[in-house]
């Protein structure tokens, strides 16, 4: 198996505040990996890192066999793409030119996409299922169509893996899952490693094939969902009361919440 | 199904083209215009050296008509791509060279170096440009702290740097004894009327480079306006592309004010006009604004010469008049 990221004893901390604190873990490539944890765990500093963003003040990071800084720009972009928690459209692009930036990283010194960009392109917005939009402002869509929007622009970029910041966050049910099946054909069928940070752990347990559990900027725990989702490290993690049993859709683990009302007194 | 859009540059060829079209219909008619009466045969009669015969009307013309337009174009050029760049890079809508302060800042620098008795070129475009810079400097400073971008404490910096820069050309302006001071106050509030060819000429070859740089770097304007962080995904060189671009843009502002003081609000008016006509991508928007703020300050410079009766007024007033009601417009629909 391959390893699409390779992260070893990664650290950084802004100020005096420490992030990240000695993270190492792999991902393999064509791999659904979700990163789990709560609030201010580090989750989005360890995004950025895995992007290029920020640069760690300590550790290793490969990608794809590579250390990150030994990357051009532009040929990391080619390689990894990202998603980010929180976009505004400031100005009114359609959503054509909008996916059609995701060429940007492959385009010559003037800057003007050929016809085999327009083409990838048409493909990414056919393969989110958004033809029908495709001529429309991005300032008249809804938060979920926007986001797919998002994950078009990413697919355009044809990298090999796909970083997300928390993609469901603000989206109603239905088109929670329909972004989370959409990341899964995307692994399956173009075989691009999608790592994402997730913070429900239904749909984590749902669909990711490991999990990385990280609690105050640490690894906490990591591996398969129901390696990682059980009862004493959610605990530990998010410091409230779960219930974790299989779901009834399959072999997977499911969290409930306890509220206090619900538990059993002893 | 999508439509197969016309390739980028042959909407670009076209656009332009168009837009130079208009340009060029409109520095003949301000070529045309003024207090020596011609009519537009006699006018394009010599332009084409086909009536060579009238002394007087081809020395006005080539003296004092030809280099004023042409000054106009460059300028109107140059602040309206000053606004289109500061709107990128900042995000803000209502970014401009002039309501940032920085041609005032740019005015400052040149008031001094006119009162040290320095040529136009180098002298004073440099002193202009360090002006310029500092003001720059100073208010991305103030309104920065986590977030430079902040809508309001970026226009609110703006305004006060603007009114500290008014002050200090007040006070440079009331301590000086100098009898230029009427040249002063007249270029101060945006001058046309200074260049001949020769200093046109230089003009020309400080802003045109500036142009091309910018066009070259109108994709990554594209990205940056994604944010910064999802455009550095995409392969961009943020600090570079930022300082690169500001840089350029207060060079390009602080040589038009050393030559014709200060026009405000050009770049808000023809950038936003074309954005609203062509859209939102840079690559378009840069030649556009080139080609179309050159346009808009030769009109405004034509109504500026022909509205009064007698004399003129400062193409500068007309600008301002134009452009702070339609600041106000666009200030009540972002609040929104």
């Amino acid at each position: 198996m391959n390893t699409a990221i390779d992260v070893k004893n990664l650290s950084h901390s802004f100020g005096e505040h420490l992030v990240l604190k000695n993270i190492s873990f792999q991902v393999p490539t064509k791999d659904f990996f979700i990163v789990i944890g709560p609030n201010g765990s580090g989750k989005t500093t360890l995004m950025k890192a895995l992007s290029g963003i920020l640069k760690p003040q300590a550790g290793r990071l490969e990608i794809l066999n590579r250390p990150i800084d030994r990357y051009q720009r532009k040929a990391l972009a080619r390689t990894i793409a990202f998603v980010p928690q929180m976009l505004s459209a400031d100005f009114p692009f359609t959503v054509f030119e909008m996916v059609l930036m995701g060429r940007s990283p492959y385009l010559g010194i003037l800057g003007l996409e050929e016809e085999e960009d327009m083409e990838i392109a048409r493909q990414a917005i056919a393969f989110t299922g958004m033809e029908n939009l495709a001529h429309r402002k991005l300032d008249q869509l809804s938060g979920g169509e926007q986001q797919r929007v998002f994950i078009a622009r990413a697919i355009c970029q044809e990298p090999d893996v796909i970083l997300l910041d928390e993609p469901t966050a603000s989206l109603d049910l239905a088109y929670q899952v329909r972004i989370m099946d959409l990341m899964e054909r995307l692994k399956n069928e173009k075989g691009i490693t999608v790592v994402m940070v997730s913070h429900d752990v239904n749909l984590a347990a749902m669909y990711a094939d490991h999990l990385l559990l990280i609690h105050d900027g640490q690894v906490l725990c990591q591996g398969l969902p129901d390696e990682v989702l059980t009862y004493k490290t959610l605990e530990e993690a998010y410091g409230c009361t779960l219930l974790v049993d299989e779901s009834p859709l399959g072999k997977f683990p499911r969290v409930t919440l306890v509220p206090k009302k619900y538990m059993i007194k002893e | 199904m999508i439509n197969a859009k016309p390739i980028l540059l042959t909407r670009l060829m076209i656009i332009s083209f168009l837009l130079l079209m208009v340009l060029v219909a409109v520095m003949l008619l301000g070529i045309s215009v003024g207090p020596t009466q011609s009519t537009m045969r006699n006018v394009l009669q010599t332009i084409f050296g086909m009536h060579a015969s009238d002394a007087m009307l081809n020395t006005i013309i080539w003296k004092i008509r030809f280099p004023r337009v042409l000054l106009s174009a460059l300028v109107g050029a140059a602040l309206s791509l000053g606004g289109l760049v500061f709107q990128a890079l900042l995000r803000n809508p209502l970014a401009e060279p002039y309501i940032l302060g920085i041609s005032g800042g740019s005015a400052i620098g040149a008031i001094i170096g006119i009162l040290m008795g320095f040529s136009r070129f180098p002298g004073v475009s440099l002193t202009a440009f360090t002006g310029s810079i500092a003001t720059l400097v100073l208010i991305l400073a103030m309104s920065s702290g986590q977030t430079i971008l902040k809508k309001d404490a970026l226009l609110l910096s703006g305004v006060m740097v603007n009114a500290f820069c008014a002050a200090v050309i007040m006070f440079l302006i009331s301590m000086t004894q100098d009898t230029r001071l009427h040249n002063i106050i007249f270029w101060l509030m945006g001058d046309l009327s200074l260049g001949d060819m020769r200093q046109v000429g230089i003009l020309a070859v400080i802003l045109l480079p500036c142009f091309v740089l910018v066009f070259w770097l109108s994709n990554p304007m594209n990205l940056l306006l994604m944010g910064k962080e999802l455009a550095q995904t995409m392969g961009v060189n943020i600090k570079l592309i930022t300082v690169t671009l500001l840089v350029a843009t207060s060079f390009m502002v602080s040589a038009t004010v050393s030559y014709c003081g200060l026009v405000g609000f050009v770049g808000l008016v023809m950038p936003h006009l074309l954005r609203l006509v062509f859209g939102p991508d840079h690559r378009i928007l840069v030649p556009a604004c080139v080609l179309g703020g050159g346009t808009y300050l030769v009109v405004c410079d034509i109504l500026a010469r022909t509205l009064p009766k007698q004399g003129e007024i400062p193409a500068g007033v007309i600008t301002a008049m134009i452009g702070a009601p339609l600041f106000i417009y666009l200030l009540k629909r972002t609040a929104k």
